[in-house]
């Protein structure tokens, strides 16, 4: 196997930074180590996807989940030379014990490796294994801070996401009955490769209840309404790099396992078609997740259900299927990954500026500190789908293909889509254009060299997508059927 | 597999259902914590029972982590959370012991009746231990919503995790059961830390659904 090497490194460099950073003393040198660690693990997902595509017994490498290791070891890189700014800044404010630290260091590459091992794992009870520890390593980081409100999070995350894995796992182990009933046993039958050849002799009434199981599970993860009850809370406590990772990363390693389990479905005749189902919670999510803008006070907590409903606009993407929404859908996931974590950087560091995460804390950013504000203000355009963004393209489409189509579900997408643009816009207009409140602090903060280079990327790639990207996409939409 | 192979295995997964209803009509925190102790020890017992009846060795260990953990390790650590942080000794409930029992029993007749027609092509034995172990998970799930206490929401969560395992060793042959087993522990264990450290006593309130928009932010 040619890629075992890279692999390797891969989920090599991440599990040990995160041994050595939990001894390294100094969150300078954490920091530092940090940003080392995940810009090696970058080279090393660069070169995956570039190599062959192959497939051994544990792991394995498609287009899929090559495009998902570069997107998440990007974000992870552009996120841990953020974090270092951050860190930097709390520990001078906050009082972090140097312990707290580097626990944040390692459990921030505990949950990389975590990450990385769950899309390449060419098996779905070690993929379960390695979304469980993401759970474990982003809940000790949401309690970082030992406030009430961030332990009540990391509980609240605990418990939900605990019970949403719990039935995740029940899924799996019936999709492994589901292959016994092919005559198909042992490791192999819990390899993705090798369900996906023999899916179609599968007992489709298994496969039915498994992704019920599933979907319910992982879409616990992936925030989906009613299911996302933890997510705010995880994203409003903790460091705001941890919002940032959970948003450009953890949401879609979720909504990855929900896809390769619809896969082995739609490769069964018999079973039902999974399209319907998920096209029902995206709609519940953008429309719930819409509405719910308009009443939030914590900035964090905003931009926690915008993501609850870019992942409903996913969710539905894939659940239409077809070429053209499924092209949209894995735009969508590497468009709001960029965008989102761009927003928490800026959010993150104008939280620092002002000593608080109210929305009514933050008025005027634009004019106290102009270059963060004005990013800011380009990254929630860019969120709310307008166009020269990448993520207005990836909508466009998933509403020309949903009204050819489905009408109705196209007409409900473009309602979902205007709600929330107008709960973002309301918000916007605090920030951008109201007068700084009176006795606010202004605590100078440098503005993060990451929002820009992902404000950058989505911009390009809203205006024009090189030729190999688009490829490497129809030829995943293909894959996803 | 012989009929009495069969029959003792069936047995120990219906006794781990049966005190999963034990578990819900406790009224006493100590007694909540006896009953799982109990379905650690019978949970162990099938798992050790299907490691002989498959031939599948490394189920022992299954076996072993779940009577090192669910029946002594775990107690002792609930007890003593109990006593040092002077919780409630009476178990505090959401929805009264008669309706949860009823919901329970409506909950086992849905498994049933879900599982049982869909399995066709399985072995016998597999599908029914499907069904029971359905069953655990969701009177698990069904003690999390009900129970108000912090104590007795993870110990529904461990009921809940005791279901997965007697499904993940009643299919057979099914690899991975030990890993799956042990990522479960080093969760459970966090959860416990948790409790202890944080000293959380009461859930909170914004599992319940009525509180499922936090207070703090809500909008005037």
């Amino acid at each position: 196997m040619m890629i075992a090497p890279v692999l390797i490194a891969l989920l090599g460099i991440p599990i040990a930074a995160a041994a050595l950073l939990a001894l390294i003393p100094g969150h300078r040198a954490g920091a530092l180590g940090n940003i080392a660690a995940s810009g090696a693990t970058l080279v090393a997902a660069l070169v995956l996807a570039a190599g062959e595509r192959d497939a051994g017994t544990l792991f394995f490498v498609d287009d899929l989940n090559a495009w998902l290791v570069v997107l998440t070891a990007f974000v992870g890189f552009t996120t841990s030379l953020y974090s270092a700014g951050y860190i930097g800044h709390e520990a001078r404010h906050r009082p972090l014990e140097p312990w707290q630290l580097r626990f944040y260091h390692a459990m921030f590459q505990g949950f990389m490796a975590a990450m990385l091992l769950a899309l390449t794992a060419n098996n779905i009870g070690l993929m379960w294994v390695a979304v469980e520890g993401a759970t474990l390593t982003t809940a000790l980081m949401v309690s970082l801070y030992r406030t009430k409100a961030g332990i009540e999070a990391a509980w609240k995350y605990f418990i939900l996401c605990g019970v949403g894995i719990a039935l995740a796992l029940f899924g799996t182990i019936l999709i492994y009955l589901a292959a016994q009933t092919a005559q198909f046993h042992g490791l192999a039958a819990m390899a993705w490769t090798e369900l996906q050849l023999r899916a179609p002799n599968f007992d489709a009434a298994i496969l039915n209840i498994a992704f019920v199981f599933v979907l319910v599970g992982y879409g616990t993860k992936v925030g989906l309404v009613p299911l996302h009850a933890w997510l705010p809370d995880a994203h409003a406590e903790g460091p705001t790099p941890i919002s940032a990772v959970l948003s450009g990363q953890l949401l879609n390693v979720a909504l990855y396992a929900v896809l390769r389990f619809k896969m082995l479905l739609a490769a069964n005749d018999q079973a039902m078609a999974p399209g319907p189902l998920m096209v029902a919670m995206g709609l519940l999510s953008l429309l719930v997740a819409g509405a719910t803008l308009y009443r939030r006070r914590d900035v964090r907590r905003l931009f926690s259900y915008s993501s609850v409903e870019h992942m409903g606009l996913m969710t539905l993407a894939f659940g239409l299927g077809g070429p053209i929404a499924n092209f949209a859908g894995l735009l969508h996931m590497a468009m709001h990954a960029l965008t989102k974590s761009a927003i928490f950087f800026a959010v993150g560091s104008m939280a620092q500026s002002r000593g608080s995460q109210e929305i009514s804390a933050l008025a005027g950013a634009t004019i106290s500190h102009p270059a963060l504000g004005w990013g800011f203000v380009a990254a929630v355009l860019a969120i709310a789908g307008l166009p020269p963004f990448g993520i207005f393209a990836a909508e466009f489409m998933l509403v020309t293909s949903a009204i050819e189509r489905a009408p109705w579900v196209g007409a409900a997408i473009v309602a979902g889509l205007l709600l929330a643009f107008g709960g973002l816009i309301r918000h916007l207009q605090t920030v951008a254009f109201a007068p700084v409140p009176d006795g606010a602090q202004a605590i100078r903060v440098a503005p993060p060299l990451s929002l820009y280079t992902h404000l950058a990327l989505v911009l390009a790639a809203g205006i024009w997508l090189p030729p190999p990207v688009v490829a490497w996409l129809r030829q995943i939409a293909g894959l996803l059927g | 597999m012989t009929d009495l192979s069969y029959d003792i295995a069936h047995l120990l997964a219906g006794s781990t259902l049966l005190l999963s209803f034990a578990l819900l009509y406790q009224r006493r925190l100590t007694a909540v914590i006896k009953v799982f102790a109990v379905q650690g020890l019978v949970l162990a017992a099938a798992a050790a029972w299907q490691a002989h009846v498959q031939a599948a060795p490394h189920l022992y260990l299954t076996a072993a982590i779940a009577f090192g953990l669910k029946t002594l390790a775990i107690p002792v650590a609930l007890n003593r959370i109990v006593r040092r942080l002077g919780i409630h000794r009476t178990v505090e409930t959401a929805l009264g012991i008669a309706p949860t029992m009823l919901a329970g029993v409506a909950l086992v007749a849905l498994t049933i009746m879900l599982v049982l027609p869909i399995a066709q092509g399985s072995a016998l034995l597999t599908r029914e231990t499907i069904a029971i172990a359905l069953a655990v998970v969701l009177l698990g799930l069904l003690m999390m919503i009900t129970r108000r206490n912090a104590v007795t929401q993870v110990i529904g969560f461990m009921s809940l995790e005791n279901g997965l395992i007697l499904a993940a060793v009643g299919v057979q042959g099914m690899p991975l059961v030990v890993e799956m087993s042990v990522a479960f522990s080093v969760l459970v264990a966090f959860l416990i830390f948790g409790v202890f450290f944080f000293q959380i006593r009461e859930r909170f309130d914004s599992l319940d659904l009525q509180y499922l928009e936090d207070a703090r932010d809500r909008g005037p």
